[in-house]
């Protein structure tokens, strides 16, 4: 989606400028306990490290993709981001006010909004339409009336006929509809920030490429920012300005769509950029870039926690957990052979066939 | 929240087509449902008869007889015979509707309301709270209910307050652990969490998010619970722990009329017929209303 | 050439539940040769799915009614009797499905499952049976298979489980494998792994696989050929290469024009078809999909195109085809800048 931050209609809450970054995220982590010890004597030590210190920001008026496996955080830190779930640690800063301290929690989320992956149970099943979409409104002290219009103009907004849909019940609409709605409801509260966890991933192609098209219309016309979060790398590509990838709760690489498409620099990256099915049969994958499954985020490998599937790797890989850091400019990433004097000798050739099982 | 924004298109206003709500969807299915309008219309009839009772009974239910003492079915002034005192047991069945009718639906609206209300607290607060609270209403839940409430009763002395406060505290903890386990399931949909985003505060979440979603399937399970309260009910006037002679209650008249069993069984067991079709009615509506909720929409 | 392993002739498959009919497919016609991997694609509600269960007449039978022909390896499938089914289902045809955590049995271990399916079909002692499995194991590349017969299949992986049903589907050497949307649920690095072990199995084994799945990338790297269905038809078939390189009907072209990497270049919208499919309840009289295709005319509406033979292997059902490429060059000519 377009990229110029120029562009975009003059927010009165702006505060910090269009080179303000609009979300900083800092060392966020969040592990969930596996055992509930009962008396707190002895520490828990096995856990789910969902996401292990996270770090980037999204800039204004952008779309920052974030892909990754199933178990690699990226929902968790959807979670994060919206305060659905408290972090252990780390930190938000939203237009330069940090979360708790300079801005309240009430006013970060109509500043922040998320659009969920089922479109179904994220509606209530009792609420007609037009009371879910105008229930953020009144818990902010639009009235009732007043909420229920805007409700009508979001919905005719989002394509949907007022007078058809806004009487009816989630159950009566397919769920290319129930996802309209879904992103209505969050427009509802006029938020700068949209976080769409695998928003449109369930639906099919044909409703998703509808979907998107009116995501496109809508941050034009909005000024709004997206985190996109999605494991369709097409649509990925597709929509964002930035993409971050993540693996095993860490962030490993960010940059530039198209730089990250074209030029992966993270052994991962480029690994799941090579498992992209070719639709082109006289060009198949004679190999798969990768084999086995993800590790256990309860107890990830040493050093880089990608040492173990990695065809580039070496000794030292797992010893030395990787610095993230800016290898190209704008283009960041967590792995030795990018980094200066860490003891990876690239003079080695790779071993490809290392990784096959 | 001031104004719009400046590019959201206004509409013209037509007539928005509305759909039936969930409670008229429920009621469309359960009126469709014969068995369970055939329990409504008996429970309806009961009800009318204990309300109207004054007018409905031939005869006085507290004047006794020594010469009409238990006369069986069809004598003459006596419809249904009568008791050991020589009462007329009709009248005395269609008074004994009130007290019946009283402590099967009474403890188990007041349970209904304090279990929903400590039900949804532990399973939307969730943590150690739902925890503590959970674990003190198993201990109540871990003994059987009839031995409870007879313990109870025995505790605190008949009469027909004491009964009724037993039998709240034996359905209490029934209905706390369902409201906790449904409320628990809402409170991780999606669309909670969307209310949680918007920056609505618990209580408003669990007015308009939770509440409409659990009071259904508790409802349910209360409406199930009646017939459990009649019987046990019936059982601590039967013990002498609950309605105290002469009132006349169904459980009470059986377990007088006891005594009558060799020489008038037909009308020693009419209370009991009473209790029976009173209980299986209360389940088959519960039954109706449960499959009418229940339809996959 | 030899008699097809599967041949689908005018299947229609309805479903009356109380009170409704669902015409969810609607005069299909399929031949999937020995050895040969056919692709069924299409979006939810297209028919793919049910045509799938079909060939094991896996839908419940008191709410079913099949009609047509329907006969696999020469056995006519909807005239089966139920011992003649089962000696059908695992042993010539068997299934994978997207999610095995739903089709293992989650209390007992793989290699149970595995021992108990050979046994039900073959007179072979438990020994045998389990030196069969680890067998299998290898075969789908499980690593530290001996170990892995041990198992329950909630303690492996998404990808792992995956082979393992495919080690379960293959226990009595079948001739046919259906797949129903198998890597859906995976991860992508995962799902190319299982493709490509689909892939060698089919060549290894020579089974013929019917591959069902809503993602034409998934299925253009296993399938020689590909039919694309709509509202229970199928609208077009042909080799994978000529129908990804020369598309002929026009929700074909619209859904690969969805996929195609030029029309996911960032800033230009996405060509989408609008509206949605129709419902099965109330199937239109004539073609499907003319409700939402942009060159329908009354005559489209009437009556449904009929299956027009296009030359080496490839078919498609619409009436305007020939008129197609001018149409769309009027359509690309108007939507040039001015």
């Amino acid at each position: 989606m377009n990229p110029t931050p120029q562009v975009l209609p003059k927010d009165r809450r702006d505060l910090g400028g269009p080179r303000q970054p609009l979300l900083i995220v800092r060392d966020l982590k969040k592990h969930f306990p596996l055992k509930k010890t009962g008396f707190g004597l002895r520490r828990e030590r096995l856990a789910v490290r969902a996401v292990d210190g996270v770090s980037f920001e999204i800039l204004k008026g952008e779309t920052l993709g974030v892909v990754g496996e199933s178990g690699c955080g990226k929902s968790t830190t959807a979670r994060l981001l919206m305060q659905l779930t408290a972090q252990d640690s780390g930190e938000l800063v939203f237009d330069g006010q940090a979360l708790g301290a300079g801005l309240s929690l009430r006013e970060y989320r109509r500043q922040t909004q998320m659009v969920f992956q089922d479109s179904y149970s994220s509606l209530n099943p009792r609420m007609t339409i037009e009371d879910s979409i105008a229930f953020g409104p009144t818990v902010h002290g639009v009235s009732r009336r007043e909420a229920l219009a805007r409700a009508h103009d979001l919905l005719a907004r989002v394509g949907l006929e007022p007078a058809r849909f806004a009487g009816r019940y989630p159950h009566e609409l397919s769920g290319g509809q129930r996802q309209r709605v879904n992103i209505a409801r969050a427009l509802a509260l006029e938020p700068r920030l949209i976080i769409l966890d695998e928003s449109v991933s369930a639906l099919d192609k044909s409703v998703e490429a509808q979907v998107l098209n009116l995501l496109q219309d809508l941050k034009q016309d909005f000024g709004l920012t997206y985190l996109f979060i999605s494991h369709d790398l097409g649509v990925v590509r597709y929509v964002s300005d930035r993409v971050l990838v993540m693996y095993l709760g860490e962030v490993v690489e960010v940059g530039e769509a198209e730089a990250l498409f074209e030029r992966p620099l993270h052994p991962y990256t480029e690994a799941l950029l090579r498992s992209m099915p070719s639709t082109d049969p006289l060009k198949r994958t004679e190999q798969a870039p990768l084999a086995g499954d993800p590790p256990n985020p309860i107890d990830p490998p040493s050093g880089c926690r990608f040492h173990t599937r990695c065809a580039y790797a070496q000794p030292v890989c797992a010893e030395r957990a990787p610095r993230f850091h800016e290898a190209l400019p704008g283009h960041a990433v967590a792995c030795l052979r990018h980094e200066p004097e860490s003891g990876y000798d690239r003079r080695l050739i790779p071993v490809q066939e290392v990784a096959h099982v | 929240m001031t104004a719009m924004h400046p590019e959201t298109i206004s509409v013209e206003r037509a007539p928005v087509q509305r759909s039936r709500g969930h409670a008229a969807n429920v009621l469309r299915r359960l009126l469709r449902n014969p068995v369970a309008m055939i329990a409504a219309t008996v429970i309806l009839l009961l009800i009318l008869m204990a309300v109207f009772a004054p007018w409905l009974m031939p005869q006085d239910p507290f004047a006794t007889s020594m010469l009409k003492r238990l006369k069986p079915i069809g004598t003459e002034g006596l419809p249904l015979g009568s008791d050991e005192l020589g009462r007329d047991l009709l009248s005395r069945l269609i008074l004994g509707a009130r007290l019946s009718l009283f402590m099967g639906i009474a403890p188990v609206i007041i349970a209904f309301v304090i279990g929903s209300a400590i039900g949804i607290f532990a399973g939307y607060v969730g943590g150690w709270a739902n925890s503590l609270i959970m674990r003190c209403i198993d201990v109540l839940y871990a003994f059987p209910s009839v031995l409870l409430a007879i313990a109870l009763s025995g505790a605190l002395g008949a009469g027909i307050v004491n009964a009724l406060v037993s039998l709240t505290v034996v359905f209490i903890p029934q209905i706390a652990r369902i409201a906790e386990s449904v409320t628990t399931g809402v409170r991780r949909s999606d669309y909670v969490d969307a209310a949680r985003a918007s920056g609505a505060s618990a209580l408003l979440i669990v007015r308009r998010h939770v509440l409409g979603n659990v009071i259904g399937p508790i409802f349910v399970y209360a409406t199930g619970l009646i017939s459990v309260s009649m019987i046990l009910a019936s059982g601590l006037s039967f013990l002498g722990l609950g309605v105290k002679p002469p009132e006349p209650e169904w459980g009470l008249m059986l377990n007088t009329l006891r005594t009558a069993i060799y020489t008038q069984p037909w009308v020693a067991a009419l209370p009991g017929v009473m209790i029976f079709i009173t209980s299986v009615s209360f389940n088959m509506l519960a039954d109706g209303l449960r499959s009418a909720m229940e339809v996959k929409q | 050439m030899s008699d097809p392993m599967i041949r689908l002739r005018e299947l229609y498959v309805e479903f009356n539940p109380p009170g409704k009919r669902i015409q969810a497919v609607n005069g299909v016609d399929l031949t999937v040769d020995r050895g040969e991997v056919v692709a069924l694609i299409g979006e939810s509600g297209s028919g793919k799915s049910v045509t799938l269960r079909a060939m094991m007449r896996l839908h419940p039978e008191k709410t079913t009614r099949y009609s047509g022909a329907l006969e696999v390896a020469g056995q006519d499938v909807l005239g089966m009797g139920g011992g003649a089914l089962s000696q059908l289902r695992g042993k010539r045809v068997a299934m994978i499905f997207q999610e095995p955590l739903l089709a293992l049995d989650p209390v007992y271990t793989l290699g149970e499952q595995i021992v108990e399916a050979i046994r039900r079909h073959e007179p072979l002692g438990r020994a045998e049976a389990r030196a069969r499995a680890l067998q299998l194991f290898e075969r789908v590349r499980i690593p530290s298979p001996e170990r892995r017969l041990d198992a329950y299949p909630h303690e492996m992986s998404g990808g792992m489980r995956q082979r393992a049903m495919i080690a379960l589907a293959l226990a009595c050497n079948p001739q046919v494998l259906l797949a129903d949307e198998p890597t859906t649920a995976l991860d992508a690095t995962v799902q190319i792994q299982i493709l490509l072990l689909l892939r060698d199995l089919q060549r290894e084994l020579g089974l013929s696989i019917v591959f069902v799945t809503h993602d034409i990338g998934a299925a253009a790297e296993v399938a020689d050929r590909m039919a694309v269905m709509y509202a229970g038809r199928i609208v077009e078939e042909g080799p994978a290469s000529e129908l990804l390189t020369r598309p002929r009907h026009p929700y074909t072209r619209a859904l690969l024009g969805s996929r195609d990497e030029g029309a996911l270049r960032k800033g230009r919208r996405l060509d989408t078809i609008g509206g949605a499919p129709p419902d099965l309840a109330r199937l239109p009289a004539g073609c499907a999909f003319a409700a939402r295709c942009a060159f329908a005319d009354d005559a489209c509406r009437a009556a449904v195109p009929e299956r027009r033979e296009l030359g080496a292997r490839h078919a498609a059902a619409c009436r305007r085809l020939d008129e197609l490429p001018a149409l769309l060059a009027v359509r690309a000519d108007e939507a040039l800048p001015s």
